[in-house]
């Protein structure tokens, strides 16, 4: 009795803690989204208030015009897409190499690249911005594109993936006749999908709200703005709507909620691959 | 006319590692596999049998010597060219892919049209009784119904050789004898030579038309499972083919003065004033047999007794006679048969 007693007030007491870990994730969201529910003068005038009094789709709907929010998310759907597609391809490709083939200094060339991923982005950002530069990329598609087409964390996720896989089946493959690119696409591939799939959910995300390379890369050119330089244009276009920059903020992580929804499974199965046995 | 051995090893070795770390997993063995025999390569864990196996299906190279398939030297040829199938202790089977989908896939890499590949993948399943799993995934087998499925992706692939590395040693006992007995039958309907690795003598003695015992990479014996159990050619094979092992008494006893003379426990009999005086150890009652563990001057000697028979008791002495016919002799330094 008195051991039931106090398994129910641990697991209150744990249930407590995770509403008010909850409280404390959600909030933010909460504000910001209903501050993108108010009108502009009503935002200025109980800019605290937390009640949802008079909720207007007006800020989001003026966001999504002087924002041009419509162009922005496209760019960076098509932006974020062809990165991930270019990652996973890529990732795939080196990761084979890396655990399947035998090639010179294949020991000290895989240090040498995960090497790389000690060096901060923002370490390379000036050089990259000069290739960029040199190549004509600036205000481009490519420039936004290609300097991200492969992960170094990427490759060494899905190389960790392909080493578990049994050595048996590449060799049953082989007695089969079936070649490097092929065991690829037939076998190491679908058999990492949920791997697959959290890397390419990662770089969905990372290249969706990347900030610091886009605003390096475009310069004033709208036709190519991504929706991160957007949000920070509008935020500086009209300060009688301080709301305006939610409205638009709301607009910009819809895409991402709704993708977190569709593949929150493949999200959890990426952040503990390894960590479970099976 | 002249038989062509179907798979012909010559003087293969194989050592891994370089320098102070090589180790000589095969060591210099030439053997000749006729046409559709069933030959076992037997030996205990890390004998070799396993790695020339895969030398033959080309998974690994010889570090000397040739292979000969068909007699044709296949040292440099792919594996996918050397019309071999291979099945693994693990099965190896493809787990997204359903039953069908896995023995159509060597068709499938062939080039094989869809409609050909399924009527031949539903034919190999029928001959192991797979019809109604095909539409099934691995991981929704019986340990037995995977091992029938890899066995069945090397049979559509119709090759002259079968290669088969343990393949039932991750079945439980029962299974293990019913797919013993499947295998035999398989062999006898197929036009193919098989070549199967194990380290169980009760496979190897029920299975195969001839058995290769090795050692340490080296082979000691080649012959029909009766040969080898009848007149093993070293101490090794002696001792490691048959249950219990064969005794093997030092110089000096049972009238051997200089040699190792060995003596299976089922030839041993009791026998008042008999020449091996011993004292029982140990009494084990199997029902159908009884086994006597006796102590003679430190040799340790294993008898078979018939359950009829009179029965020491522990700490008896008791005195042990065989027929000399029965006597097996071994150099005390090579360990080979000495007569």
């Amino acid at each position: 009795m008195a051991a039931d007693t106090a398994r129910g007030a641990r697991k209150a007491g744990r249930y407590a803690l995770l509403i008010a870990l909850a409280v404390v994730v959600l909030f933010p969201i909460y504000a910001v989204v209903l501050q993108a529910l108010k009108t502009g003068p009503d935002s200025l005038d109980h800019p605290r208030s937390l009640l949802p009094v008079d909720l207007t789709l007006s800020t989001i709907r003026a966001a999504w015009d002087q924002g041009d929010l419509g162009r922005l998310l496209l760019n960076s759907m098509f932006v974020s897409i062809v990165v991930t597609i270019g990652v996973v391809i890529t990732s795939l490709l080196a990761a084979y190499a890396f655990a399947f083939l035998q090639f010179p200094f294949k020991g000290p060339l895989f240090v040498a690249f995960l090497a790389t991923m000690l060096v901060p982005t923002e370490v390379t950002v000036v050089i990259n911005e000069r290739t960029a530069d040199s190549l004509g990329w600036i205000n481009s598609y490519q420039g936004l594109i290609v300097p991200s087409l492969a992960s170094t964390f990427g490759v060494f996720l899905v190389r960790q993936v392909f080493l578990q896989l049994p050595g048996e089946l590449r060799e049953a493959a082989a007695l089969d006749g079936v070649g490097h690119l092929r065991f690829l696409w037939e076998v190491a591939a679908p058999l990492s999908r949920p791997t697959l799939g959290a890397l390419g959910l990662f770089t969905f995300l990372g290249t969706w709200n990347a900030y610091l390379w886009p605003s390096q890369v475009i310069r004033g050119d709208r036709a190519h703005e991504t929706i991160q330089i957007g949000l920070e244009r509008l935020k500086n276009s009209d300060i009688s709507k301080i709301n305006l920059v939610t409205g638009g903020l709301v607009v910009a992580a819809l895409p991402i909620f709704i993708m977190l929804v569709l593949f929150q499974r493949q999200l959890v199965r990426g952040l503990t691959a390894g960590a479970v046995k099976g | 006319m002249d038989c062509v051995a179907q798979v012909r090893l010559e003087h293969i070795s194989k050592t891994f590692g370089d320098g102070a770390d090589a180790v000589l997993a095969v060591d210099d063995v030439t053997l000749d596999i006729e046409h559709h025999e069933f030959m076992i390569l037997l030996g205990p864990s890390g004998c070799g049998k396993s790695t020339l196996l895969r030398m033959v299906a080309g998974l690994e190279d010889p570090s000397a010597g040739d292979v000969f398939i068909a007699d044709r030297r296949v040292n440099d040829i792919e594996p996918k060219q050397r019309d071999v199938a291979m099945v693994f202790q693990s099965y190896a089977l493809y787990p997204h892919k359903t039953v069908a989908a896995n023995i159509e896939f060597p068709l499938k890499v062939r080039g094989v049209g869809k409609a050909q590949r399924a009527t031949e993948a539903r034919a190999a399943a029928e001959v192991l009784g797979l019809e109604q799993q095909l539409k099934r995934k691995p991981g929704q087998l019986s340990g037995g119904q995977r091992q029938r499925v890899a066995l069945a992706r090397a049979i559509v692939r119709n090759p002259a050789v079968f290669l088969m590395d343990e393949p039932l040693s991750n079945l439980d006992a029962k299974l293990r004898g019913d797919t013993r007995a499947e295998l035999v039958d398989l062999h006898r309907r197929l036009d193919s030579t098989f070549i199967y690795v194990t380290h169980d003598q009760i496979e190897a003695m029920t299975m195969g038309t001839r058995v290769a015992v090795l050692n340490n990479g080296r082979l000691q014996q080649v012959g029909t499972p009766q040969d080898v159990y009848d007149r093993p050619a070293t101490a090794f094979v002696a001792q490691f083919i048959g249950t219990p092992p064969m005794n093997l008494l030092p110089p000096g006893m049972l009238g051997t003065d200089d040699v190792q003379v060995g003596i299976r426990p089922e030839h041993l009999r009791l026998v008042p004033g008999g020449q091996l005086h011993a004292t029982v150890k140990q009494v084990e009652h199997l029902g159908h047999e009884i086994l006597l563990v006796a102590d003679a001057n430190g040799a340790k000697v294993v008898a078979r007794l018939d359950p009829s028979e009179f029965v020491p008791e522990v700490g008896d002495p008791v005195a042990f006679d065989a027929d000399p016919g029965r006597l097996h002799r071994f150099s005390t330094t090579t360990g080979e048969r000495v007569s």
